[in-house]
């Protein structure tokens, strides 16, 4: 707005002189983020209610008047044991996703940036710790398939230590497989926190450990009393999206287990899809996809609050 | 006395190399298994006790994709798929990030905030209606219904790493663009743009991983082979020829090709879109 009132000329252009200058400026931003809202409303807002209406109608898609059946596929959700089933699994595989995440993390950046390893060989362990984020989830999935097949190199290590006496079927037995699927998703995410906690450690003022140091704190007290208040916004900002992008895994499980064996790692990604796209029941369906939709957000809530006060 | 010393000095040392050690194992070791599996016979995969490096190198299973018009069709899919939506992208991007970088408008706390959320809006939730919208409007199986969908998830972030981008360029660039008469619009494409450039690589080039990497709209939204990406080739191959591993150890080189090129050849743009998405509201 400054920018309008400090501009010297305020009387009407040739065309459009029907709005006022001052008028014009006002819409002008609008004018910019137009497309944008457009494409929000078109693939956001519409689809939101849409599946919002789907949820409260009998048959929807596949059936041309569907009827409205209030809160009927609500019901037949939250009474489905699988749903709940699901609901444990995706719960148990972001909770230790994300703590394991944010350990992994911020270990290999505390090492990373520690002045005991020479500079040359921290950087380039700087650029290999990322790779496990540069590659596709369809392609993490396979590689780990491949490291954890029964005939695989990981049970041949594991058996030449005698740390497991019989080919693991990681992936295919249900005591296993959501550990399995874990571990791997375990893998592929930590280097979000690896290179954010780094950008952390770097912008921490040195002065601050030097009044530690003169005040007599040791190494842990520094780390305990410096290092983590200071690294903790960001800890906790990226957690919460983690959290809540690991809630909605769907390409990892679906490549690695499909849900299976029978509904041993079934997550509520895996459980919609299923409904929506392999038994074409759409309106139940989209009643679980409301529900994730629904925890996604108060999850985002939490989130956007922390950002607003960083 | 010296025990101690060691104690003191050289234990913490010892314990962060041998830390580091075993991390890169952890991180670098499946990378390896894949490329070298890629390079090796299909049977020579599984052999016991298990080797990295391939007795034999090969590059048949290269080759076979090299001479499989179906396949080669994965990549053309992904790359036009991919850049028309980092080119879309930052085209809608860049105006939208001006407005909130250089203008106070009405709703524009509210509608920051609505971007940001939509990041977090969960892929499968919008799937289901966007089936039902790509049927009726009769883009099932086309470039365009998936080039219309990623745009939802990379513009959230294109705004934000711009607009993050242009508040760093003082405010006197455009005001001197407006003192010599010209407008808003022109000082936006010919002076702020221009100068934005690493910014708007940065998005474009994150804006192309996303595309690239995702897999749920692909695999719902197109039906025929010679629509799939990468992604869904790959878990075509899966499903069609599950013990040609080193087909489909290949397959995920040459899918990641891409991303492992632009992280090594513009790291710092790639870190960039890494950490774009905790920015601060």
């Amino acid at each position: 707005m400054s920018l309008a009132q400090e501009h010297p000329i305020g009387r009407p252009t040739r065309i459009g002189g029907l709005l006022s200058y001052q008028a014009k400026m006002r819409l002008l931003p609008f004018a910019y983020v137009a497309p944008a809202i457009a494409l929000f409303v078109i693939l956001m807002l519409y689809p939101m209610l849409a599946v919002l209406r789907y949820s409260l109608l009998d048959r929807a898609i596949t059936k041309r008047d569907a009827a409205f059946v209030g809160l009927d596929n609500y019901q037949t959700t939250f009474s489905d044991p699988v749903f709940w089933q699901a609901i444990g699994h995706t719960l148990y595989f972001t909770v230790i996703s994300v703590v394991f995440h944010l350990a992994l993390g911020l270990g290999f950046a505390l090492m990373l940036n520690s002045d005991r390893v020479n500079p040359t060989l921290r950087n380039i362990l700087r650029v290999l710790y990322i790779l496990p984020w540069l590659f596709t989830v369809v392609i993490i999935a396979i590689i780990w398939r491949l490291l954890l097949d029964p005939e695989g190199v990981v049970n041949a290590v594991l058996m030449s230590l005698h740390i497991v006496d019989y080919k693991v079927e990681w992936f295919s037995s249900s005591s296993t497989a959501l550990h399995a699927v874990t571990f791997v998703n375990i893998w592929a995410g930590y280097p979000l926190y690896m290179v954010s906690l780094l950008a952390g450690l770097q912008g921490i003022p040195r002065d601050l450990y030097e009044a530690a140091s003169i005040d007599g704190a040791n190494g842990w007290q520094k780390f305990y009393h410096v290092t983590i208040p200071q690294l903790a916004p960001i800890m906790i900002s990226v957690a919460l999206l983690d959290f809540i992008w690991t809630m909605q895994v769907f390409a990892l499980v679906w490549m690695t287990t499909g849900g299976g064996p029978i509904y041993a790692t079934e997550m509520l990604s895996t459980y919609t899809y299923k409904l929506a796209f392999s038994r074409y029941q759409f309106s139940q369906a989209s009643a679980s996809a409301v529900i994730i939709l629904i925890l996604s957000m108060s999850m985002t809530y939490f989130y956007i609050k922390h950002q607003k006060a960083r | 006395m010296r025990r101690s010393y060691l104690n003191r000095t050289k234990l913490p040392t010892v314990l962060i190399h041998v830390g580091l050690a075993i991390g890169l194992v952890f991180a670098v070791f499946p990378i390896l298994w894949m490329f070298f599996a890629s390079l090796k016979s299909n049977t020579e995969i599984f052999t016991l006790p298990p080797q990295l490096l391939p007795k034999q190198f090969t590059f048949v299973a290269y080759l076979a994709i090299f001479h499989d018009s179906t396949k080669l069709r994965f990549f053309f899919n992904s790359y036009l798929v991919a850049g028309a939506v980092s080119v879309l992208t930052v085209l809608i991007g860049i105006p939208a990030a001006y407005a909130f970088s250089r203008f106070s408008f009405r709703f524009k706390n509210a509608l920051n905030v609505f971007i940001i959320s939509t990041q977090t809006v969960p892929p499968i939730t919008l799937l289901i209606p966007y089936f039902g919208m790509v049927v009726t409007f009769g883009i099932f199986n086309t470039y365009f219904a998936l080039i219309l969908t990623y745009l939802v998830f990379t513009l959230p972030y294109a705004i934000l790493l711009l607009t993050g981008y242009l508040n760093t360029l003082p405010r006197e660039l455009d005001e001197a663009v407006l003192v010599d008469g010209g407008t808003s619009w022109s000082a936006l494409w010919r002076v702020i743009v221009p100068l934005s450039v690493p910014g708007v690589v940065a998005t474009a080039v994150y804006t192309f991983l996303l595309a690239w990497n995702e897999f749920l709209f692909a695999l719902t939204l197109t039906k025929s082979d010679d629509m799939r990406t990468v992604p869904i080739g790959i878990e075509l191959l899966m499903g069609q020829h599950a013990f040609e591993w080193n087909q489909m150890m290949a397959m995920s080189v040459l899918g990641s090709l891409p991303l492992l090129l632009i992280y090594l050849f513009a790291q710092r743009y790639f870190l960039a879109g890494m950490t774009a998405g905790s920015v601060k509201a």
